[in-house]
C-alpha cells in the first residue's frame, strides 16, 4: 500500500520498518509499512505491547533505550529519516515533523509560563516564520485557544487538560509541519473535551495538509477521526486499510475480536473479549501471532506466518483464511434474553450522602437504591465525586453526613467501626489493579486473606476456597504462588476480583475496574463480574465514566456531576431518552464506532 | 526489571537487591572490608598468642619475632589486644543499630500510618532527640549513670531512632496511600497488623540502606565513646580505647595506635561501601520512583536536619 489509492503521492512513506530489542535481539516490530498523503489521518490502532508507540516513535527518528531500527525505511517526502546525521534530524524535529505526547500535564515543563514554550519551538527553528508573536496568536486561534496575553503568561498546572492538549496542539503546528504524529492525546480527558480535541485535530490536518498518524488503543475514537487505519498485533500490522471498509468488513479475527469488545451506548449485547495474552517480543513462534488467541486456528497457522496481502478495492489482511472468510458484518453476540430481574426491596440504600473534600463540596445529598441482585451504574467524568460516593459507602471516607444503610440497618460511618459482618458484606474492587494488590504477597495469600477473616474454615477448607474463587475468575492453580508483578493487567484485576467474591459479599462495589485495561480485556472482565454476580446473587454498583458500558452491566444507573445527582433512572431509558441536558451531551459526545452492519443505537 | 526470577530471591527482594550489591566492584570491597575487620573481631580472641592483660615486655616495645606489632604503654602484646578488642566493639555497635531501626522504624511507620495526633507526637518527640547532638547526648547520660556497657547501647541506638523514624516515615507515606493498604482495613485489619504485614515487607529496600548506614554510625560513635573512656573498663582491650591509652608513645611505637585506628577505618569503609552499592542496587531492582528518590538522597523530606553527624 505504498502507492495511495487517490494517486496523490504519500507524504509519508515507512516500508519494511524493523525494530529490534538490542542490535540482535527478537523483533519488537517487524515489516511495518504504510503510507500516508497530504491532509490524510492513519489510525495505528492496538492494545498495550502491540507496538504501536514504538513505531510512532520510529517516525521521530526515535527509539526508547535498548531499543534500534534493523531494517527499513521512513520516508519524509522522499528523505529517509533513519539515514540523516543526528543534527540535520533534530533541524527536523518539531519542524517537518513533530509529535503530540498522552499526557500534556508531563509533557508541557512546570516550570515555564506556556507563552514561553510556545516561542520556543519557533525561536529553536528560526527560519519557520517572520513574525512569532503573530504566528503563535495564529496557531493558538486554530487550536481554539485566545492567545491573550493572560493564557499566554499561565503556567501549565494553571490550565485545564483540555487547555494543556490545546497547548501541546499548538505548539505542534507552529512550525507548520509535514508530519504530526499523535499518541493517543486524548486518553484521560473526559469525553466531551476529547470530542473538541478530536474536532481540532480534525480541522488542523486538514487545514495544514499534513500527513497524520494518530495511535490509540481506542477503535471508537480512531473510527470517527482516522481515514486510514492499521491494526497492530505482537509488532505486526495484521490489517489495513480505508476505515469505512476496515470496520464495516473486518477480515481479520484479532480485528473481529476487538470490535466485538467495544461497548456500545444504546445496546445490551454481552461483551466478547479475547482470551489469551499477547506474546511478547522473543516469544513469538514461527507462525501467525495470534494463532494461540485464534478461534479459526488452521495447523498452517502455527507453521507459517501469513504475508500482509492487499486485495483490491478492499483491505489488506495477515491471515491465511481471510479469502474464505467473506466481508460481512462482524459476528456479535445477541442482546441476551431477559434474566429474572432484581428484587423489590433495597438491599443497599444510600440517603442524603454528602461528603467534602480537602474543604471543597465533593458530595451533596445524594440517593441510591441498589435493589437485591441489581446493578446500579453510577456514571461521571473526573471530579464529579463519583469515587467519592463509593468510598462514602465502604467507609474509606469517614467525614461524611446522611446514612447507608445495608438490609435496613444503618452502617457506621467508618469502616473500622463497623462489626466484621458489616465489612464482609460490601466488598470494593479498586480501579487501579496495579496498585491494589500487595507486591510482596502470593495471589494464595491474597486471596486467602478474607476468607481466613470472614469465613472460619479450617485450614483445608480455605485452600479449597481459595482455589475455588480462583477458578471462577478463570485463574488456575498455577497462579496461586505467583507474585502480582508476573501477572498482566487483567490477571491482576481477576485476583482483585476474587479477592472481592472470596469474601462472599451480597454487594459488590467495582470503581472504573476496567479503565486501566486494554478493550479486549475490559470485555473479559465486565462478563466475568455478570457471571460471577448473577451465580452467587450479588448486588453491584458499577462505577464508570464509560456510557458505552452502562447498558451492559446495569439495569438502573445515576448519573452525576460536580457531586450532585443530575438524572437516575433504568438505564435503558437514561441511554435512549436522557432527561438531563448534561446525559444528552455526554451521549453526543462519546466517540462512537462506525458499525455500518450493527443494529443502530436504539 | 519484571521478568521472573528464582522463587527464593521473588520471595524475599532484600536477597536480590544485597546479591546484586555484593557483585558491583563497590560491594564486594566493601562486603571485603568489613567482612575481614569482622572476621578479626569474632575469631581473634580464639587465635591471640597471648592473654590480652598480660604484661609481657616494658611499655612501647617496639615490633619483635615474639610481639609483632610491639608492645603498649603497659608492655602488653599490642596484636593479641588488637585481636581481643574487637568483638564487644562490634557486638554493642550491631546492638545498638538492632535497637535504632527496631524504634525508629516502628516510629515513623506509626507516624505515618496513623497520621493525626500520633504522628505531631512522634515526630515532634523526634525533633527535641535530635536538637541534641547524638554524642553530646550519649555523653551526658553515661557521666550521670556510670558507663554501663547496656547503657552505651540503649543511649546510642535511642540516638539513632530519630533519624531513622523521619526516614522510615517519609517512604510509608507514599506507601500508606496505596491501594491494597485500603483494601486490608476493608477487611477489618487491625492497624498494627496493617502496618507489619502489609506496609513493612514494602519498606526492606530503605530499611536495608538505613541499617547499614546506622551501623557505620554505631561503629564511629562505640569507637569514639570507647576513646573518651565511656566503654568497656580497663584493662580490657578495645579498639577505641587502645588509640586513647597509648598516643603518648606514638613516637616509640606507632602500631599501637595505628593498628587499632586502621581496624576501626576499615570496618566504617567497608559497611560504607556495602551501604552504597545497595541503595545503587536498589534502584536498579525496584524502581518505585518514591524509594528511588528515597535512595538518591537520605535527607529526609520533612525538613532539614540542623545536627552534624546525625543524619
Amino acid at each position: 500500500m505504498t502507492e495511495h489509492a487517490n494517486g496523490s503521492p504519500a507524504r509519508l512513506d515507512v516500508r519494511e520498518l524493523e525494530i529490534r530489542s538490542g542490535r540482535d535481539g527478537p523483533p519488537v516490530v517487524s515489516g511495518i509499512s504504510f503510507a500516508v498523503r497530504p491532509g490524510g489521518v492513519l489510525g495505528l490502532v492496538g492494545e498495550s505491547g502491540s507496538g504501536k508507540t514504538t513505531v510512532a516513535l520510529a517516525l521521530l527518528g526515535h527509539t526508547r533505550r535498548g531499543l534500534s531500527v534493523t531494517g527499513g525505511q521512513i520516508r519524509l517526502d522522499g528523505t529517509d529519516l533513519l539515514r540523516l546525521r543526528p543534527a540535520r534530524l533534530r533541524a527536523l524535529r518539531g519542524a517537518a515533523v513533530s509529535y503530540v505526547p498522552q499526557d500534556p500535564a508531563a509533557a508541557l515543563n512546570p516550570a515555564l509560563r506556556v507563552g514561553y514554550q510556545l516561542t520556543e519551538v519557533l525561536r529553536v527553528h528560526p527560519g519557520s516564520t517572520a513574525d512569532p508573536a503573530a504566528r503563535i496568536r495564529e496557531v493558538l486561534r486554530e487550536a481554539s485557544l485566545d492567545a491573550t496575553p493572560d493564557l499566554l503568561n499561565r503556567y501549565p498546572h494553571q490550565l485545564s487538560g483540555g487547555q494543556q492538549q490545546r497547548i501541546g496542539l499548538a505548539m505542534a503546528f507552529a512550525c507548520r509541519p509535514a508530519l504530526i504524529v499523535l499518541d493517543e492525546p486524548t486518553t484521560g480527558l473526559d469525553v466531551s473535551t476529547q470530542r473538541r480535541i478530536l474536532d481540532t485535530v480534525r480541522q488542523l490536518c486538514r487545514g495544514y495538509r499534513v500527513a497524520a498518524v494518530y495511535v490509540s488503543h481506542d477503535l471508537a475514537v480512531v473510527s470517527e477521526l482516522a481515514d486510514e487505519v492499521a491494526v497492530m498485533y505482537a509488532g505486526r500490522i495484521v490489517e489495513a486499510g480505508p476505515a469505512g471498509g476496515l470496520f464495516a468488513g473486518p477480515l481479520h479475527p484479532y480485528t473481529r475480536g476487538l470490535l466485538a469488545a467495544v461497548p456500545e451506548p444504546g445496546s445490551d449485547r454481552p461483551l466478547t473479549g479475547i482470551p489469551g495474552q499477547q506474546p511478547a517480543p522473543g516469544r513469538r513462534g514461527p507462525g501467525c501471532a495470534f494463532a494461540a488467541r485464534c478461534e479459526l486456528v488452521l495447523e498452517q497457522c502455527r507453521q507459517q506466518e501469513p504475508e500482509l496481502i492487499p486485495r483490491p478495492g478492499a483491505h489488506a489482511v495477515r491471515c491465511w483464511r481471510a479469502a474464505e472468510r467473506s466481508a460481512g458484518r462482524p459476528d456479535l453476540p445477541r442482546p441476551r434474553a431477559a434474566v429474572a430481574g432484581p428484587g423489590p426491596a433495597a438491599l443497599l440504600s444510600v440517603r442524603g450522602v454528602s461528603a467534602r473534600y480537602h474543604g471543597v463540596p465533593a458530595l451533596s445529598g445524594i440517593d441510591l437504591d441498589l435493589p437485591a441482585r441489581g446493578c446500579v451504574a453510577v456514571v461521571g467524568e473526573s471530579g464529579s465525586g463519583k469515587t467519592t460516593l463509593a468510598r462514602c459507602i465502604t467507609g474509606l471516607q469517614q467525614d461524611w453526613t446522611g446514612e447507608v444503610a445495608l438490609r435496613g440497618v444503618p452502617l457506621a460511618r467508618a469502616a473500622r467501626r463497623r462489626p466484621r459482618q458489616a465489612l464482609r458484606q460490601i466488598q470494593y474492587v479498586f480501579q487501579n489493579p496495579y496498585t491494589s494488590l500487595n507486591p510482596r504477597k502470593t495471589v494464595g495469600q491474597i486471596v486467602a486473606e478474607p476468607v481466613q477473616r470472614f469465613l472460619g474454615l479450617s485450614r483445608g477448607e480455605q485452600a479449597d476456597r481459595v482455589a475455588q474463587v480462583l477458578h471462577d475468575v478463570a485463574l488456575g492453580d498455577s497462579f496461586l504462588a505467583r507474585y502480582p508483578d508476573q501477572l498482566s493487567g487483567g490477571e491482576r484485576q481477576r485476583v482483585a476480583i476474587a479477592r472481592a467474591l472470596a469474601a462472599e459479599p451480597d454487594v459488590l462495589i467495582c470503581d472504573e475496574v476496567t479503565s486501566a485495561l486494554d478493550v479486549s480485556v475490559q470485555a473479559v472482565i465486565v462478563e466475568l463480574l455478570r457471571a460471577a454476580a448473577a451465580q452467587r446473587r450479588l448486588a453491584m454498583i458499577f462505577i464508570t465514566h464509560n456510557l458505552a458500558l452502562v447498558r451492559t452491566v446495569a439495569q438502573t444507573a445515576v448519573v452525576l456531576r460536580h457531586g450532585r445527582l443530575v438524572e437516575a433512572g433504568p438505564a435503558a431509558q437514561i441511554l435512549a431518552e436522557p432527561a438531563s441536558g448534561y446525559t444528552a451531551q455526554l451521549l453526543a459526545d462519546s466517540p462512537r464506532l462506525a458499525r455500518p452492519g450493527a443494529q443502530p443505537a436504539r | 526489571m519484571t521478568a521472573a526470577g528464582p522463587p527464593r530471591l521473588r520471595r524475599h527482594p532484600w536477597l536480590a537487591i544485597l546479591g546484586q550489591a555484593v557483585r558491583t566492584p563497590r560491594g564486594a570491597a566493601g562486603l571485603g572490608l568489613a567482612g575481614f575487620v569482622a572476621l578479626v573481631a569474632i575469631a581473634g580472641p580464639a587465635v591471640a598468642p597471648h592473654p590480652a592483660t598480660a604484661l609481657l615486655t616494658f611499655p612501647f616495645a617496639k615490633p619483635s619475632g615474639a610481639y609483632p606489632f610491639g608492645a603498649d604503654f603497659l608492655g602488653r602484646d599490642v596484636l593479641s589486644r588488637v585481636l581481643d578488642g574487637g568483638w564487644a566493639l562490634l557486638l554493642m555497635a550491631v546492638s545498638a543499630t538492632v535497637l535504632g531501626i527496631a524504634a525508629g522504624t516502628a516510629a515513623g511507620i506509626s507516624a505515618a500510618y496513623l497520621r493525626g495526633h500520633t504522628d505531631g507526637l512522634i515526630m515532634r518527640t523526634v525533633d527535641v532527640i535530635l536538637a541534641f547532638p547524638q554524642l553530646v547526648f550519649a555523653l551526658l547520660l553515661l557521666s550521670i549513670l556510670g558507663p554501663q556497657l547496656w547503657l552505651i547501647v540503649l543511649a546510642v541506638g535511642l540516638t539513632h531512632a530519630p533519624a531513622v523514624a523521619r526516614v522510615i516515615r517519609a517512604a510509608t507515606l507514599d506507601i500508606a496511600e496505596r491501594d491494597y493498604v485500603r483494601a486490608a482495613e476493608l477487611q477489618g485489619m487491625r492497624p498494627a497488623a496493617v502496618m507489619a504485614k502489609e506496609i513493612l515487607p514494602s519498606l526492606s529496600t530503605p530499611l536495608m540502606v538505613e541499617t547499614g548506614l546506622r551501623l557505620t554510625y554505631s561503629i564511629i560513635i562505640m569507637s569514639g565513646l570507647a576513646f573518651l573512656g565511656f566503654g568497656q573498663q580497663p584493662p580490657a582491650a578495645n579498639w577505641g580505647m587502645m588509640i586513647n591509652e597509648n598516643r603518648t608513645g606514638l613516637p616509640l611505637n606507632p602500631w599501637a595506635v595505628i593498628i587499632p585506628a586502621v581496624m576501626i577505618a576499615l570496618l566504617t569503609i567497608g559497611t560504607n561501601l556495602l551501604t552504597d552499592a545497595i541503595g545503587q542496587a536498589a534502584i536498579g531492582v525496584d524502581r518505585k520512583p518514591a524509594e528511588a528518590a528515597l535512595l538518591g538522597d537520605l535527607t529526609p523530606a520533612d525538613g532539614p536536619l540542623v545536627n552534624g553527624p546525625v543524619r
